[in-house]
């Protein structure tokens, strides 16, 4: 017996809805062995995961900021990566955006008035987008490849961002440690009902920004031609669309939104600058972003998805000690599985009888209609 | 209130004693965030220890819970306030950059104890600070440096250039230089506290340059390895490390938070903890010097003279005359440095052969 996968002539509708069920339904499959194996209860353990997050809404507040940058971030690079720009370099984008954006708090504390935080919003998008403009300038100028210029480019905002808090930006007050004088108030952004938790309005922008990201792509000229240039480079010459503004239209929206996740969680969530103010949001959102099939609403769950299980990965660290790494191998076996079930979308599985077997080698030899793409 | 505390004291004397049936007390929950993994066999490695030795000393008495790898930043925040709401009596945050998120939710969490470490802010009744004073050990490996350096040379792979890993060079440097006026101490900056890679590479580089000796403000055991390959000696950094390096670690500073969470978690549980700031060295037990090995008896004679000088006080590692790097005066002859010029130190002193990245 042999196992094919076999392309589907259209992608499937029935597995489009249903594959995000069968990864789940795997991952607790999975995980409940892995925890018995550890000598945990596995139903204590998933219930930790998913469930005990969700119960208290302080810890919904969390859910919200942990998930904001990742649905800001990852709204942005999907419009890259369907315009067909590897922008790797999102966490750069965010430190140099949550840099440009504290500059008034840091430089000029005393400025202190309302409009201080809408001014640092505008920066930090600015400064998230002049970010992103550098690789696709040398893309365009230079034909230098993106996924490289990008990415390096996040360790040089690293070390910026590590230069200006052990540097000119330390606290005065701060005994010489690494870090920035604290936000005065009008340069925090506010929680959005702080009676109950934390969440601050970053949440709010991520949503707002998925769906008018998601109407520009679904329902405007402008996200035809992110969709045609990103297909057929040739397509979209012919219909006079410019591959060059295109790559300067992804980058400078993902850097900006990347930028604007940056000051939003700096303002937000931390209040101060730091050596590290990102535990790898950029690089998690590329994740969040296939996760939520480049479909902004998609990447709002994906988002909210992800921070569960960090905020699950916690909780069961806690409640039942099981170490860090076990809670970041679930987490792996999650993405894993819905990738995974995602193939069902464009393959179906075929199962061939002990006589196809016979003709197996000439099968995977077969170039024309259905290729096979894998074996058992 | 003294009342109250002594019956509770008695209360809690009578339980210990054995008196069964009557649980006076219900456990005392005490929780620990570290910034790294708890098998880094360095920094979090101890702090661990320290929460093993808790639930040992007080078994029945304490219920214990910890997060490693928690990153400093808005996550701080989240793990911290967890602890609070889920029953803990006492939560300790053991890395400097959780100060501004312990103060934080301490603050609205006003019966849950807090104890910070390393850190300086206590904003609210409820917050205490801990450190210990690990340059006390620094001077006495900087001393078997300069006896047993042939190169007259060490190298010294560092951390962050925060005033806790300069004080950490300046004392070692001096602990040298009261050997061998001339001793020469070659820093080099991983920037990172855990990254056993980038530790491997900066050892490699200091014994490619000649140094004969190596110690380490950064976590891991891999320097220590390194200077094993290449036959060279090496320190231990906060925990024991003679399994990593039998014939080449000297000796090691370890932390020995132990002690310390004992009578604080202890304190939470009969009601007496206050707030307080402590800084702790040898004296009491906080700071601990592995055996020293590896090196001949008169090296190691001496070094247990001036690790009795620091314990008994006798001796302070920052006694004048000191000179600065530039060559200016900063402290007097039989001057010692004041905590506050300890905890805020960004300078070197004369002697250190390196530019501090600022």
């Amino acid at each position: 017996m042999r196992i094919e996968l076999v392309k589907r002539p259209q992608h499937s509708a029935l597995f489009s809805a249903v594959s995000p069920f069968i990864a789940l339904g795997l991952t607790v499959i999975a995980g409940a062995i892995m925890f018995s194996l550890l000598g945990k209860n596995p139903v204590d353990a998933l219930y930790y995961y998913f469930i005990d997050p969700l119960r208290e809404t302080w810890s919904l507040h969390e859910l919200a900021v942990k998930a904001a940058p990742l649905i800001l971030i990852g709204v942005g690079l999907s419009v890259c990566y369907l315009s067909n720009n590897w922008n790797i370099g999102a966490e750069g984008q965010f430190i140099i955006g949550a840099v440009a954006g504290s500059i008034l708090p840091i430089v000029f504390p005393d400025f202190q008035f309302w409009f201080v935080l809408p001014l640092m919003l505008v920066m930090g998008i600015a400064g998230g987008a002049a970010y992103g403009a550098i690789p696709a300038l040398l893309k365009v100028r230079f034909n230098t490849n993106e996924i490289l210029s990008s990415l390096m480019l996040v360790y040089v905002a690293q070390l910026f961002l590590d230069w200006l808090v052990r540097g000119p930006w330390r606290n005065p007050e701060g005994y010489n440690f690494p870090e920035t004088r604290n936000f005065h108030d009008y340069a925090v952004l506010p929680e959005i009902w702080s009676a109950s938790g934390r969440a601050h309005w970053g949440f709010v922008f991520a949503l707002v920004v998925a769906v008018a990201v998601w109407f520009v792509m679904a329902r405007t000229l402008k996200g035809f031609e992110v969709k045609v240039i990103g297909q057929s480079p040739r397509a979209g010459r012919f219909a006079g669309f410019s591959h060059g503004r295109m790559v300067f239209f992804a980058f400078m929206l993902a850097g900006g939104l990347a930028g604007l996740a940056g000051i939003s969680e700096v303002s937000g969530a931390i209040g101060q600058l730091r050596p590290s103010i990102s535990p790898g949001y950029g690089f998690t959102a590329i994740i969040v972003a296939f996760l939520g099939r480049l479909n902004p609403l998609g990447i709002v769950a994906a988002g909210l998805v992800l921070a569960l299980s960090y905020l699950g990965g916690e909780a069961a660290q806690i409640s039942i000690g099981v170490s860090d790494k076990v809670a970041r191998a679930f987490q792996g076996m999650l993405l894993f599985f819905v990738l995974a079930s995602d193939t069902l979308i464009h393959y179906r599985i075929r199962i061939t009888s002990g006589r196809a077997r016979a003709a197996g080698g000439r099968a995977q030899a077969a170039p024309a209609g259905e290729v096979p793409h894998g074996h058992a | 209130m003294t009342k109250t505390l002594t019956t509770l004291a008695a209360a809690a004397a009578l339980t210990a004693l054995g008196a069964s049936g009557a649980a006076a007390q219900d456990a005392t929950k005490a929780c620990y965030i570290y910034v790294g993994p708890i098998g880094d066999f360095g920094w979090s490695y101890q702090h661990h220890q320290g929460l093993l030795e808790v639930e040992e000393a007080m078994g029945d008495d304490v219920e214990t819970a910890y997060l490693e790898s928690v990153p400093e930043g808005a996550d701080a925040e989240r793990a911290i306030e967890r602890f609070a709401r889920s029953g803990c009596d006492i939560v300790f945050t053991t890395s400097f950059g959780f100060m501004d998120a312990t103060n934080k939710v301490a603050g609205k969490f006003p019966d849950v104890k807090f104890e910070h470490a390393t850190g300086y802010k206590r904003e609210h009744p409820n917050v205490a600070t801990y450190n210990s004073r690990f340059y006390e050990g620094r001077y006495v490996q900087g001393v078997i440096a300069a006896k047993l350096s042939e190169a007259g040379v060490a190298g010294y792979i560092a951390s962050f250039p925060i005033p806790e890993v300069v004080r950490g060079i300046n004392s070692f440097m001096l602990g040298a230089q009261s050997v061998n006026p001339d001793f020469k101490v070659k820093v080099v900056w991983a920037n990172t506290w855990f990254d056993p890679g980038k530790e491997a590479d900066a050892a490699k580089a200091l014994v490619d340059q000649g140094v004969d000796i190596i110690t380490q403000h950064t976590d891991s055991t891999a320097p220590m390895q390194v200077a094993a390959e290449r036959g060279i000696k090496a320190f231990g950094q906060a925990s024991d490390m003679i399994e990593f390096g039998p014939d080449t670690q000297l000796t090691s500073i370890v932390d020995d938070w132990g002690p310390y969470y004992i009578e604080r978690v202890k304190a939470v549980h009969e009601g007496t903890w206050e707030q307080h700031d402590v800084w702790a060295g040898m004296a009491e037990g906080h700071v601990v010097m592995a055996p020293y090995t590896n090196m001949p008896d008169d090296v190691k004679q001496m070094a247990e003279e001036v690790e009795a000088k620091i314990k008994s006080g006798e001796f302070h590692p920052f006694t004048g005359p000191v000179n600065k790097q530039d060559g200016s005066a900063w402290l007097a002859e039989g001057d010692t440095a004041s905590d506050e010029e300890l905890l805020g130190m960004n300078f070197y002193v004369e002697g250190v052969d390196d530019k501090l990245p600022n």
